[in-house]
């Protein structure tokens, strides 16, 4: 149940909804954050508000990405820090690879960073012959599990205690128990060892504020704070949106970002870092780089309609609220952001050839839409998206030349009455489609249409 | 009031009863009614798939149709198919004639409740029906056009009938048009959520405002052998059990 391909998402999904263990996991695990979310909204009194105008300060940072980034990165370089440009996943995971290599380093440090999750940094830095330790509990267990995340903030929800315990007694030789807090305090002990010996920490970034240069980054097991503090080199990866104008503005997402993540008034760290130690016997690291990431988002800024897909802070509420991944988890997308954001930016980031599928896995309920905190309309971009797709497909195919024929008959009331007919017959001798009969009755039709009905009755009422 | 009828063509052609239900309970509240025969579907099928020409060619069909009505108000019973017609404007983004006549139709367009509720101020149209009923919030009438409240308050007025909340009343049923066909085993395995929410609620019927939803909550529940029937909320308002 790993490292599954988008263009098998229908089977993956199958597959998905066999696991027993997986969605007992995952009906617990997101309606929790779905509670605690929706209580941390109501707690705050202008929480409409908030989502408001986090967006338009997007909005306004989106319209504006290249001044705040030059910003940002000349306020960062001022401090200290050393500023890399990425067009690619490959590109930035060159860099780093170059970076640790020149320094000699050998064991690397890794706090959860879906961006790096998403040039697949792990797998370039054990090729160059490194040793690469996630630190967050979740993508430890991943890591150990060799596995990818299947939530962008809960990383191993689809796991259950159970099949945690199993794999620590398996891999770090712990004696079996099914105690939560031993299981912690086995990976703590581990991790600390792991920390004291590292070259070099890689974190992701939450905020980059441009008046300051300073990146943001928030957590709640301060292995964050250990990855940026501790080692000598610090490399920070950021995806180009990441950028916010000013400090004040973290008032309104540091608010948002964990009640809608977990349901957390705040998270217990948050780190703001700005250049490097301004004095040798300061604390913290040496060197501050940071790889700025563009991998295909500049595409999405280019288009009106999907830019607002860079809006995103990455909380996973959407994921929690979606009927799609409460029934098969992220996996089954064989993306590496899953769920309705995963569907909407995936496509973007990779192309669509490869994820057709994912624009169609979604009823378009609209609950993704109701929890975003910037206010993403998610429904809106998957339609969007569905109609690349159709445009983009070569001949009409069976479904093209269905939606010919279906308008044709809606153009003609006469077509409409004749066709309506034979679609009656067939839906009275044969199902009209085993889709649908396999797990659902059909409706008896009834004896006359509404038309007859009205032309024949209602009409002389 | 003078009332053109958008019937759908889910309800013309597979559930007409549900359309003879609509036009009785807007005539009881006084409501003139007129049916457009021209009328067929809204192209909702289409746009959600990702056929926008198509789409938008039967689109304009039903604007122009539509147009044509000298009635006050054009009724729905169907939040989703209004949603549709409301959605419009953005199906016609890059055409500013079109898009202003789909906004200004929009505009007179009504889901059933919500035209009751908010347009009439009618929240009791004298119906009675005997037994407990659920409520579930089919999501684009919750989500597009914010109805909510309004099928709640007429269904509270209805003589005979004990309403209960359903437990999480605002998930989705699983049915999402195609995503149904596409992804039946996800769309089924969502509607079971549904389904259990509803057998634990202990009621006759669940009660809904789209015959599209009702079709996928009703078909499972068939073919579980329930007892609980799945009624939309027109059939429920132009009830009048004589026993009460």
């Amino acid at each position: 149940m790993n490292h599954l391909s988008s263009e098998t998402f229908g089977e993956n999904a199958k597959a998905a909804l066999a696991d027993t263990q997986l969605r007992g996991a995952l009906r617990h695990a997101t309606s929790l954050f779905g509670k605690r979310r929706l209580e941390a909204a109501r707690n705050l009194n202008n929480w409409e508000d908030l989502r408001s105008r986090a967006r338009a300060i997007k909005d306004e940072v989106l319209l504006n990405l290249d001044r705040y980034l030059e910003t940002f990165v000349a306020n960062a370089e001022n401090r200290g820090a050393v500023v890399h440009w990425a067009t690619d996943g490959a590109e930035a995971n060159a860099i780093i690879c170059k970076l640790a290599r020149d320094r000699g380093a050998r064991t690397i440090v890794k706090s959860k960073s879906m961006t790096t999750e998403e040039t697949h940094l792990n797998t370039a830095l054990e090729a160059a012959g490194m040793q690469v330790v996630e630190t967050d509990l979740g993508e430890y267990i991943i890591q150990l599990a060799h596995e990818t995340p299947s939530h962008i903030i809960a990383p191993a929800i689809h796991k259950t205690k159970g099949q945690v315990a199993e794999l620590f007694t398996s891999t770090l030789g712990m004696q079996p128990t099914d105690d939560i807090a031993q299981l912690t305090s086995t990976a703590r002990a581990t991790l600390r060892d792991r920390f004291a010996a590292a070259d070099v920490g890689i974190s992701g970034v939450n905020f980059g504020v441009s008046e300051t240069g300073t990146i943001v980054i928030v957590e709640n097991e301060g292995n964050i704070r250990l990855t940026t503090s501790l080692p000598r080199i610090h490399i920070a990866v950021m995806g180009i949106e990441k950028v916010i104008p000013q400090f004040a503005d973290l008032d309104v997402f540091l608010k948002l970002l964990p009640r809608s993540g977990t349901g957390q008034r705040l998270t217990t760290y948050q780190s703001f870092i700005t250049g490097t130690k301004r004095n040798a016997d300061d604390e913290g690291p040496e060197e501050l780089h940071i790889v700025i990431l563009d991998n295909g988002r500049s595409r999405m800024l280019a288009h009106p309609v999907t830019r607002q897909s860079l809006a995103c802070i990455r909380c996973g509420a959407c994921l929690n609220a979606c009927p799609v991944y409460q029934q098969i988890g992220g996996h089954a997308y064989g993306s590496v952001y899953p769920g309705p954001i995963g569907a909407v930016i995936t496509p973007q980031l990779i192309g669509l050839e490869k994820t057709k599928q994912l624009p169609y896995a979604s009823s378009l309920c609209g609950a993704c839409r109701e929890v975003c905190p910037v206010k993403i309309d998610i429904p809106r971009l998957l339609l969007h998206l569905r109609s690349e797709i159709t445009a983009q497909k070569e001949g009409s195919g069976a479904e093209g030349l269905a939606f010919k024929m279906w308008a044709r008959v809606m153009m003609s009331p006469k077509l409409y009455n004749m066709g309506s007919m034979a679609a009656r017959l067939i839906q009275k001798v044969m199902p009209l489609s085993k889709a649908w009969t396999a797990g659902r009755d059909l409706r008896p039709v009834e004896s006359q249409s509404f038309r007859k009905l009205w032309k024949t009755k209602l009409s002389h009422e | 009031m003078r009332v053109s009828l958008f019937v759908t063509c889910l309800v013309d052609q597979l559930w007409s009863s549900v359309g003879a239900s609509t036009v009785a309970v807007l005539r009881r509240v006084g409501c003139e009614v007129e049916f457009d025969d021209r009328q067929t579907c809204c192209g909702q099928p289409a746009f959600n798939t990702g056929y926008r020409d198509e789409a938008r060619q039967v689109a304009q069909r039903f604007i122009r149709i539509f147009e044509e009505s000298k009635a006050d108000a054009i009724v729905s019973p169907s939040g989703s198919c209004t949603a549709m017609v409301h959605h419009f404007p953005e199906l016609f983004s890059g055409d500013a004639e079109w898009a202003e006549r789909a906004r200004a139709l929009a505009a007179r367009t009504h889901e059933l409740s919500s035209f009751l509720v908010r347009v009439l101020k009618v929240e009791d149209v004298g119906a009675s029906w005997s037994g407990k009923l659920t409520w579930h919030d089919a999501c684009h009438g919750l989500r597009d056009l914010n109805v909510k409240s309004e099928p709640r308050a007429l269904i509270r007025n209805v003589r005979g009938a004990e309403f209960v909340e359903l437990e999480n009343a605002e998930a989705c049923c699983g049915f999402g048009g195609t995503f149904s066909v596409k992804y039946p085993e996800i769309s089924v395995a969502i509607l079971d959520q549904k389904i259990e929410a509803i057998e634990r609620s202990g009621v006759q019927a669940v009660v809904s405002g789209d015959a599209s939803c009702l079709m996928q909550i009703g078909g499972r529940l068939s073919r579980n052998g329930s007892k609980v029937r799945a009624m939309h909320l027109a059939e429920l308002l132009a009830s009048r059990t004589t026993d009460l």
